[in-house]
């Protein structure tokens, strides 16, 4: 079987995979890094969503070998040394989660949400959100989350400056 | 800030293991030499297998045993939950529903073989290596055709499609017909209620495991009542003694009823680990979920409402066709009956009700519980029919409700339809829908919308549900074969902590943190020192599960019977530790004094006291400290609310925008506003879905059109808007001991009829005649309406 390397949340990994072996189950199932999560099988609902490179990609949409030489962020990369992100955190603190299963995905498209525009509106959040699906939330809470979360990094960044 | 007790919005402790990919779902473990299971499912509606052989597949690379349905030949079939007796006294009808097609298949989906492999991608290689000829026969999809005479059918034994036909309340049938003739104005509307496929984000899973040296069977699955699954598995399917099975249910990726019944591939799990002596795990993909994962709603209603010329409602009949799908599955017969036909008197005062409802087997995928589960439909049709009377009578739809509202003093008010509501005031929720939907504003914004060519309406529905399910002599009598109690165990440790095992189970409810708010609250110590026990047959005592918005109502109700017991208990060894009379014993803040004084031992001096009973009043009461109680409620309880939904219709597309949402609801004493919140946030976004985006479609032949989320429209971030939601409006339930009446389902209920009725309000009241437009209001359905009410 083909070897794939990777570095996943900072630690470089390698595995073998077949080639139809998809990036989320070798997340999954080879490191064990079950946070990143399988929710439907035609790249829709986003539960699946990690960073490649620094870009918000569904993970069951690539093969494993396709992400080879990459650097990988998953959901259990987001926290650091055991405190919560500012959008992890907002998430909490507004309720912007129910049963928790597409929650990595919403968090990683948060995160990049933020990263590319630091001030969304209702509507630019509403929009970018549109590849990830909630059941439980009816997305208000998911919504004023990430306006929390842009609003609190926006005032970091003030006071840094 | 602190975590408070009850009414406080305690962050959700759960959070952060969800949060940083620590979650523990069903399909997150694997057990040691664990195999893997792929359904071979009919790809065909109904059909009868003419050639099954396994032969070449058993050769394919890793595969361990492929089963057909002769391995189960000495295994039940999977039970239904409720037995309904049709109006003539008869039961209804009950044909088998085996783990693997006993020689027919009869829906797309129906699972014909199982491939037990070393990996996932080995067992679906051997599977499309399995030689498979089905002899296709006509499919039955559309009720009505279903009952035609000479109609195929889906089950040759039954004799007939129809499960059963139904009548309530049956000896108000004569009177209703004649109400309904000798009305001075009678409003008809003919409504599809539309097939729903539930969709909780985390797909089914199960993995059965078999310990052969004491013969004992573990079920990890995604259930909303481990208990419930163990109970109908073992008893009625495999076989096997509550004591012999272990059922766990862990972190579940919610549910919306779907997760509440025993499905095939559970039983086939836990059977096919003892038959290949190695783990066996199954993980539904989406697509499978689509034809294997209950569906819900699915009616076909045509609702009749009696007026006078004012408007005061004088009779209603209603007339209902109920898809049950192929099979029964486990609460299936009760939704269309025992959850809706109880629910058609609404919020209102009418007089004279009948309900007919005719359940009907079709080649499709089993239809079943569903968020709100026969409430909604029943909810749908009333507030749908009350809009119409009102058009037709040139009354302010928010009037004529007001004008048929049960009143405040009328409580406890007994309907025509067997249920008797216990409190609520329904003019106090629609006067804070008013207030916060802006109603006073309306005029102004839909001249503004009408400046742009556009059409705005402001849809009104009003709602009441059944909940906290359920009374066990009323729901026994009425054919349920379970009890509906829930169980709690409080388990207090030496040093003050204290365990809460409970049969309620969370999948995004938040149990974890509101429990130990209601427990907190009870002794006045801070909620950190409590957690939560759920999920696990082999920890909780019991449980009845979660479901129906039961879990606080009923759950939370066993919990406080518990901590009752603790309390007295902990007096008792207080009294004791003071030397003073148990009666004077008071409980605050952590501490136990004696009345009148300044002497006090701290909660923890009780519980050591408990452990180490070296100073304790041994000859009175044992040691220790933990309890067990079983809550069954006297009656439902009954939220209820006023909803408003706001929309912008484009006549030239079709295209609806939905532009605002409020919601009034009285769910009685709240225990975490943050989490009833976001409980009706998800409620209504589920409902606008239904009504806008929805809909699971068959063609003629019984393929399953909507097989996936490319052609199942999915509620997205953009179809739905900001939410206003108010709980203030609180008559307290009055007979459970929180007052508190369940709010999970109610989004899902209330938003339906209010979206419909936003739409119709615009687009007749731009001038545009339209009745009715059957869910969901898609652009194209919009659009044809408009064009046929223009030509």
């Amino acid at each position: 079987m083909p070897q794939v390397s990777m570095t996943v949340n900072g630690r470089k990994v390698t595995g073998e995979v077949e080639g139809r072996t998809l990036l989320v189950d070798f997340l999954r199932e080879g490191l064990r890094l079950t946070g990143t999560h399988v929710g439907c099988d035609t790249a829709q609902c986003g539960a699946c969503v990690v960073h490649v490179d620094g870009r918000s990609v569904k993970a069951c949409n690539i093969f494993a070998l396709e992400a080879d030489g990459t650097e990988v962020t998953t959901i259990e990369g987001i926290a650091k040394d055991g405190a919560l992100s500012v959008v992890q955190a907002a998430f909490q603190t507004h309720h912007g989660l129910q049963c928790g299963f597409c929650t990595p995905g919403m968090v990683m498209t948060a995160t990049s949400l933020l990263a590319e525009n630091p001030d969304p509106s209702e509507a630019e959040i509403r929009e970018y959100l549109e590849g990830n699906i909630c059941r439980c939330t009816g997305y208000h809470n998911i919504v004023k989350a990430i306006r929390a979360a842009a609003t609190e990094l926006g005032a970091a960044r003030v006071a840094a400056e | 800030m602190p975590d408070g007790g009850i009414g406080a919005s305690n962050k959700r402790r759960e959070d952060v293991r969800f949060l940083t990919g620590k979650g523990r779902y069903t399909d997150d473990f694997n057990r040691p030499d664990q195999t893997y299971v792929w359904f071979l499912r009919s790809d065909v509606a109904h059909g009868r297998i003419r050639k099954l052989d396994i032969s070449a597949a058993e050769q394919m690379p890793g595969v361990v045993k492929i089963f057909t349905a002769a391995d189960f030949a000495s295994a039940g079939g999977i039970p239904a939950g409720w037995m309904v007796t049709d109006r003539f006294g008869q039961p209804m009808k009950e044909p088998k529903h085996p783990i693997l097609a006993e020689g027919k298949v009869r829906h797309v989906g129906d699972p014909i073989a199982a491939v037990v492999a070393e990996t996932r991608a080995q067992a679906r290689d051997a599977a499309e290596a399995i030689e498979l000829d089905i002899e296709e026969l006509p499919a039955v999809v559309d009720m009505r055709a279903a009952l035609a005479d000479g109609a195929s059918l889906v089950h040759e034994e039954a004799g007939t499609n129809l499960c059963y036909d139904w009548g309530f309340v049956e000896d108000n049938r004569d009177a209703v017909d004649a109400a309904i003739k000798a009305a001075p104005h009678v409003t008809t509307l003919e409504l599809v209620n539309n097939r729903l496929v539930p969709n909780a984000m985390e797909p089914r899973a199960a993995i059965g495991e078999y310990d052969a040296a004491d013969d004992q069977h573990t079920l990890y699955t995604t259930s909303q009542n481990p208990h419930v699954i163990r109970l109908l598995m073992g008893a009625f399917v495999l076989g096997i003694p509550e004591q012999k099975l272990r059922v766990v249910a862990p972190d579940v990726g919610g549910g919306f009823g779907s997760k509440i019944f025993h499905y095939a591939e559970e039983a086939f799990v836990t059977a096919a680990a003892k038959a290949v002596g190695r783990p066996v795990k199954w993980t539904s993909t989406r697509s499978e979920a689509f034809m294997s994962d209950a569906h819900g709603r699915d009616h076909v209603t045509r609702i009749e409402l009696a007026t006078d010329l004012q408007g005061k409602f004088l009779a209603i009949r209603s007339t209902t066709l109920a898809n049950m799908g192929a099979y029964l599955s486990t609460f299936a017969p009760s939704i269309p009956t025992y959850l809706h036909g109880t629910l058609m008197a609404g919020n209102y005062t009418t007089p004279l009700i009948y309900v007919n409802v005719r359940a009907v087997f079709t080649n499709t995928v089993p239809v079943d519980a569903y968020r709100g589960a026969g409430r909604p439909e029943a909810t749908f049709q009333l507030e749908r029919v009350v809009d119409k009377a009102a058009r037709e009578l040139g009354i302010d739809p928010i009037e004529i409700r007001r004008k048929n509202f049960v009143k405040p003093d009328q409580y406890p008010y007994q309907t025509p339809v067997a249920v008797n509501y216990d409190t609520g005031n329904y003019d106090a929720t629609m006067d804070k829908l008013v207030e916060i939907a802006d109603v006073a504003g309306f005029p102004a914004r839909k001249a503004e919308s009408a400046a742009r060519g556009k059409l705005r309406g402001l849809g009104i529905s009003s709602y009441i549900e059944a909940c906290g399910i359920a009374p066990s002599n009323l729901v026994g009598q009425l054919g349920a074969r379970a009890g509906l109690y829930e169980a709690a165990t409080v388990r207090v440790n030496p040093t003050g902590g204290i365990t809460v095992f409970t049969g309620s189970h969370s999948h995004g409810q938040g149990h974890e943190t509101t429990f130990p708010q209601v427990v907190a609250s009870m002794l006045g110590i801070d909620p950190g020192q409590i957690e939560i026990s759920h999920g696990d047959t082999a920890k909780v005592p019991f449980g009845m599960g979660t479901y129906g918005s039961r879990s606080l109502a009923v759950g939370g109700s066993a919990i406080v019977k518990a901590m009752d017991k603790i309390i007295a208990k902990a007096k008792k060894i207080a009294a004791h530790l003071m030397e003073a009379s148990e009666a004077d014993i008071e409980l605050k803040d952590g501490r136990f004094s004696v009345a009148g004084t300044d002497r006090s031992v701290a909660w923890t001096d009780v519980t050591l006291a408990a452990y180490v009973p070296h100073n304790y009043p041994l000859e009175q009461i044992e040691p220790g400290l933990e309890e067990t109680a079983f809550y069954d409620p006297s009656n439902f309880t009954y939220p209820a609310g006023c909803y408003a939904c706001e929309v912008e219709v484009d006549p030239e597309t079709g295209v609806v925008s939905v532009l605002g949402f409020a919601a009034a609801d009285d769910f009685g004493n709240v225990v975490n506003p943050m989490i009833v919140e976001g409980q009706v946030h998800g409620g209504i976004a589920q409902g606008i879905g239904q009504a806008m985006l929805e809909a699971a479609g068959y063609d003629a032949d019984g393929q399953l059109v909507t097989g996936s989320y490319m052609d199942y429209a999915m509620p997205r971030s953009n179809d739905v808007p900001s939410y206003k939601v108010d709980h203030s409006c609180v008559t307290p339930c009055t007979h459970n001991p929180l007052g508190v009446k369940g709010c999970g389902e109610a989004g899902a209920i209330g938003s339906p009829p209010a979206f419909v009725n936003a739409v119709l309000d615009a687009l007749n009241g731009g001038g545009i005649a339209v009745d009715h437009i059957n869910m969901p209001l898609t652009p194209s359905r919009v659009w044809a309406a408009i064009q046929a009410a223009r030509a």
